[in-house]
């Protein structure tokens, strides 16, 4: 699950990080945002968005994505 | 009147809260495993960092069996004060509209604060006059109230805003200067800011905190009245 904060919502992690790029010589970087990944293994894959909804993410401030790596969880 | 204040593993404030619940009645520890709240008369949900304030700060504290049992007694018109971690915890258990974000600057800061009283018609101001300024501190790194712009809207308009940053003092980015809020149906609040820590003049010079519990404890006893 990926989750990020919601557009137009101050990120100011992404514009801390954004601000540091150009003082390593990165030019160019607009629209830095930080969220999180969580990774796990889940036999019922519909679990997935309920768990977003409830835990993992807050709907209100970020938005998630689901993504399914397959029956070895790619890892 | 008797103060039950919730103890998670993470919290750090809830001896302060004890101290100054027992300033104005009596109170007893609930541990976060507790599904029973010990007949108290309201409920304190303390700051600190619940859980680690792992993924987000309150997200896990909420669904603790004590906080499913502070959810039905707020439910049922019970008085719940959740301050700076209990704030966060209260949000996230949608006791109370909004969410708390990281702080503009990133940094965590510790300092006194001085808020504006907008609403002292509450339960949990009413020992306060409108307009009066407390001075109490803060020490948070996740204080920044963000709620929808259509939120923000029906909560001016329900005067659900109870406590503002005074002009300048709004350090953490919150929208509108919000620093406390209140349900829709006045018996649930939470605050960023520390009454729990400003209960006595010997220590940091104010005791404008104890009038949170003040108002508390006259909203009980005037109920039961």
């Amino acid at each position: 699950m990926l989750i990020r904060p919601k557009a137009g919502i101050l990120d100011p992690q992404g514009v801390a990080v954004q601000r540091a790029l150009p003082a390593l010589g990165f030019e160019g970087v607009e629209n830095v945002h930080v969220g999180r990944l969580v990774e796990l293994d889940v036999e019922d894959a519909a679990q997935l968005q309920p768990m977003c909804e409830k835990l993992l993410a807050n709907p209100l401030v970020e938005d998630y994505e689901v993504e399914l790596l397959g029956g070895d969880g790619g890892a | 009147m008797l103060f039950g204040v919730l103890q998670f593993p993470g919290s750090c404030d809830e001896v302060d809260a004890l101290a100054a619940a027992r300033r104005v009645g009596d109170a007893e520890l609930i541990w976060h495993r507790d599904r029973d709240l010990g007949g108290a008369d309201a409920i304190v949900v303390p700051g600190g960092f619940s859980y680690g304030d792992y993924l987000r700060a309150g997200a896990i504290a909420r669904f603790s069996p004590a906080m499913e049992s502070v959810i039905d007694f707020a439910r049922d018109g019970g008085l719940v004060l959740g301050i700076c971690n209990g704030f966060q915890v209260l949000c996230e258990a949608h006791l109370l509209p909004g969410a708390l974000l990281p702080n503009a600057n990133l940094r965590f800061t510790f300092r006194q604060v001085e808020l504006l009283v907008v609403e002292s018609d509450t339960a949990f101001t009413g020992a306060c006059a409108g307009g009066e300024r407390l001075s109490i501190p803060a020490k948070h790194s996740w204080g920044r109230y963000y709620a929808p712009e259509q939120t923000l809207a029906a909560m001016d308009a329900a005067r659900q805003v109870v406590l503002r940053y005074a002009p300048g003092e709004n350090f953490n980015g919150s929208l509108r200067d919000i620093a406390g809020v209140r349900n829709e149906a006045g018996n649930v609040f939470g605050l960023m800011p520390h009454p729990e820590h400003a209960v006595d003049e010997l220590i940091g010079g104010s005791s404008d905190g104890l009038r949170i519990f003040e108002s508390m404890r006259l909203a009980v006893e005037g109920a039961r009245a």
